[in-house]
């Protein structure tokens, strides 16, 4: 019974790597522009229809690669035509914007592609079982994991190694000095909205052969998604990725005691407790612009 | 002055009998050639949004089939269409149906809850309202009303069917049974069928879960069901959850013995053929081989490039069904059409062997189901014909009454 409940909070642990792509984009298009992007999902269940639609000509792999790249281009292009115009003003209005622009979306993979859920499968190289001692796993989480602490590891790195970093870092905190320095944040902001919504289609690609792919998967990730930032803080990466942490291991835990009819609730419970002791979540920053 | 007096004498009761006779005639009289409104609602977003889609589908080719035929006793069909979103929207809409587009009677539905929204709507204007997709036992019991009647199967007789064919395997009296169950009205509805069923012949839950409906992922579900070792798993999951099981399920490498009391072949069909296992009870299928069945299969396949699912059998026959009643019971108005689909001459074609019926004191459409079983991966040849479907159930020798009896949903007054 104990191999049980620890092999339930590792997968606990394990499961919050799932929402940890899309949160941290999330969080990260909102700190640098202050913007809510709610059409965060869509791109995610985009990035689910591009992969099936690639991988007969790349294979699985190909499409892993190659998808993220399309989705954080459609990024960019959204950032440059729409989210510019609502940098300077109440976020109120972005979040209109992204909230219309996932339904639009959503209605738009319905068009093209129906409503019924579409068909995609893992590759037989990644398929079976891992045995170590009583926790067996699935080979395919292992890889998906694997490939989400790369992404996360070189967004880090990217983050707080490189210039680049330095300035998306400053410009979250004050862009206005940013500014007065003669840097221009505008194609730093373009590529930091690439890079969020490119790890939403890369999230897409990894959750399409356990997941089922329809129209509404994105609305379906969102709000889950959505919690994690708040309760890790918006704008902080520590923070995204213990919420990321947290939220899975309360619902691996409240499944593997038995009250799983309350695992979707807890979540809720979570994020009401720490806003309730910590307004700005876990490891909110204190960030000017939005006090 | 008098031949005055006297024709406009003549003019009021001329007028008068005329406006009397028009009064007084049957509604089809005057009706004769004015078009037959039908109204379809039915969720075409949300989890239950690819069922509503072949809904849609087949009701769109059942007006088109009906029309093409002269029409519903020679009125030709009109259709109005409308995603119900929610059981609030789908009574507002239901309304607004009745009361502004005029439509004669109400088609559809997949959720139970907004078929009782709606049934409510339909009773009040006594008109009357189809339900092609709600499960729910109650709605044929406790909520039944007069002018609701019901195409789809209802939760226990899938769960008689499914529960016959688990005892003819030897996987009931005696077995461990890990019930995972949708914790919203249908899930829980469909329990307490399957419950009933395994305590009348002496199964064992070893192991039950309710799952939030919007869960997605399964995994700390799976490790349980591995430790529990149960001889069956049976789900009472919903929509894209039963796909997601499935593929989680293989993913995990799991092989206790997979079914579950209500299914759709969308769901086997997103799930594709490597992850799609177990057996499942089926209100029609479109491997069913008969010719009937087989020209619907071809029709539809030729309007929308694929074949029928499930749903749309529900959505086409109830359309042909409808016309049916029109054009026998001479007009369209509610009580004339309750009054036709209760009486023993209603028999129905439903591309099954047995003609089928509505039963009077609940309204339940009485015929025959099917079980379909996975095909193993490797003997699939394209992405449709991935299971193969059994003979109707219940049996040629039994009465077309075995599965309906002893439901659960509390009783019907009508």
């Amino acid at each position: 019974m104990l191999g049980l409940f620890i092999a339930q909070v590792l997968n606990g642990l394990l499961d919050g790597t799932y929402y940890l792509l899309i949160a941290l984009g999330l969080s990260l298009i909102f700190s640098l522009g202050g913007i809510i992007n709610l059409a965060h999902g869509a791109f995610f269940a985009i990035g689910a229809y591009l992969a099936i639609l690639i991988t007969p000509h790349v294979g699985y792999f190909g499409a892993l690669i190659l998808v993220p790249l399309i989705v954080a281009g459609l990024g960019m292009l959204t950032e440059r035509s729409l989210f510019t115009r609502f940098y300077r003003i109440d976020p109120l209005y972005s979040l209109l914007l992204t909230f219309g622009l996932a339904m639009v979306i959503e209605q738009g993979l319905r068009w093209i592609f129906g409503a019924s859920p579409q068909n995609y499968n893992m590759p037989d190289i990644l398929r079976g079982q891992v045995f170590m001692g009583d926790f067996i796993y699935s080979r395919y989480r292992l890889f998906l994991i694997a490939v989400a602490v790369v992404a996360v590891a070189g967004l880090w790195v990217l983050l707080n190694r490189t210039s680049f970093g330095r300035i998306v870092r400053a410009g979250v905190q004050n862009p206005e000095i940013v500014g007065s320095l003669g840097i221009s944040l505008r194609p730093y902001l373009s590529v930091v909205a690439g890079i969020a919504i490119g790890l939403a289609g890369l999230a897409g690609v990894l959750l399409s052969p356990i997941y089922t792919i329809h129209p509404a998967m994105g609305a379906e990730i969102i709000t889950l998604a959505f919690v994690v930032v708040v309760i890790g803080g918006l704008g902080s990466f520590w923070g995204v990725i213990i919420a990321a942490i947290l939220v899975g291991l309360t619902k691996g835990i409240l499944v593997a005691v038995g009250l799983s009819s309350w695992s979707t609730a807890a979540i809720y419970l979570l994020m009401f407790v720490v806003l309730l002791l910590r307004p700005r979540g876990l490891l909110g920053e204190r960030i000017l612009r939005f006090e | 002055m008098t031949t005055t007096n006297t024709t406009r004498r003549g003019f009021l009761r001329t007028g008068a009998a005329g406006l009397a006779l028009g009064v007084a005639s049957p509604a089809y009289l005057r009706a004769q050639g004015a078009p037959l409104k039908i109204g379809h609602l039915t969720p075409t977003t949300g989890f239950l949004g690819p069922l509503g889609e072949y809904a849609q589908m087949g009701i769109k080719l059942a007006v088109e089939h009906i029309n093409a035929n002269g029409g519903a006793g020679g009125r030709q069909v009109e259709l109005v269409m409308e995603d119900s979103v929610n059981p609030q929207t789908a009574s507002t809409k239901a309304e607004r149906m009745f009361e502004r587009d005029g439509v004669d009677m109400i088609i559809g539905e997949i959720s139970s809850a907004s078929c009782l929204t709606i049934s409510q709507v339909a009773a009040r204007y006594k008109k009357c309202f189809v339900n092609t997709g709600g499960n729910s036992d109650s709605l044929r019991g406790q909520d039944c009303n007069r002018y609701m009647f019901h195409v789809e199967t209802q939760n226990s007789m899938y769960v008689n069917a499914e529960g016959a064919f688990f005892k003819s395997q030897d996987l009931v009296e005696g077995k461990n049974w890990y019930t995972m169950t949708a914790d919203y009205a249908f899930g829980h509805d469909l329990l307490s069928a399957a419950k009933a069923f395994l305590d009348a012949n002496g199964g064992v839950i070893a192991g039950e879960d309710l799952v939030p409906t919007d869960a997605t992922d399964f995994s700390s579900y799976l490790l349980k069901i591995r430790q529990a070792e149960p001889d069956v798993v049976a789900l009472n999951l919903a929509g894209t959850q039963i796909t997601n099981f499935f593929k989680q399920y293989g993913e995990f490498g799991l092989d206790f013995t997979l079914g579950g009391f209500g299914f759709d072949t969308v769901s086997a069909w997103a799930a594709g053929a490597q992850n799609f296992r177990g057996t499942w009870p089926n209100v029609w299928n479109h491997l069913v081989p008969n010719d009937a069945s087989q020209a619907f299969v071809k029709a539809f396949t030729d309007a929308y490039g694929k074949p029928p699912e499930n749903q749309a059998w529900g959505d086409y026959n109830a359309g042909l069904i409808m016309a049916q009643a029109v054009a026998a019971a001479g007009d369209a108005s509610g009580d004339a059409l309750v009054g036709y689909l209760e009486s023993s001459e209603a028999q129905f074609d439903l591309m099954k062997n047995r003609k089928g019926y509505f039963r009077p004191s609940d309204h339940q459409l009485i015929q025959e189901i099917y079980a379909i079983t996975a095909l193993p991966a490797d003997e699939v040849k394209n992405e449709y014909d991935i299971f193969t479907t059994s003979e109707p159930l219940p049996g040629a020798d039994e009465p077309l009454e075995t599965l309906a009896q002893s439901v659960t949903g509390g009783t019907c007054s009508l």
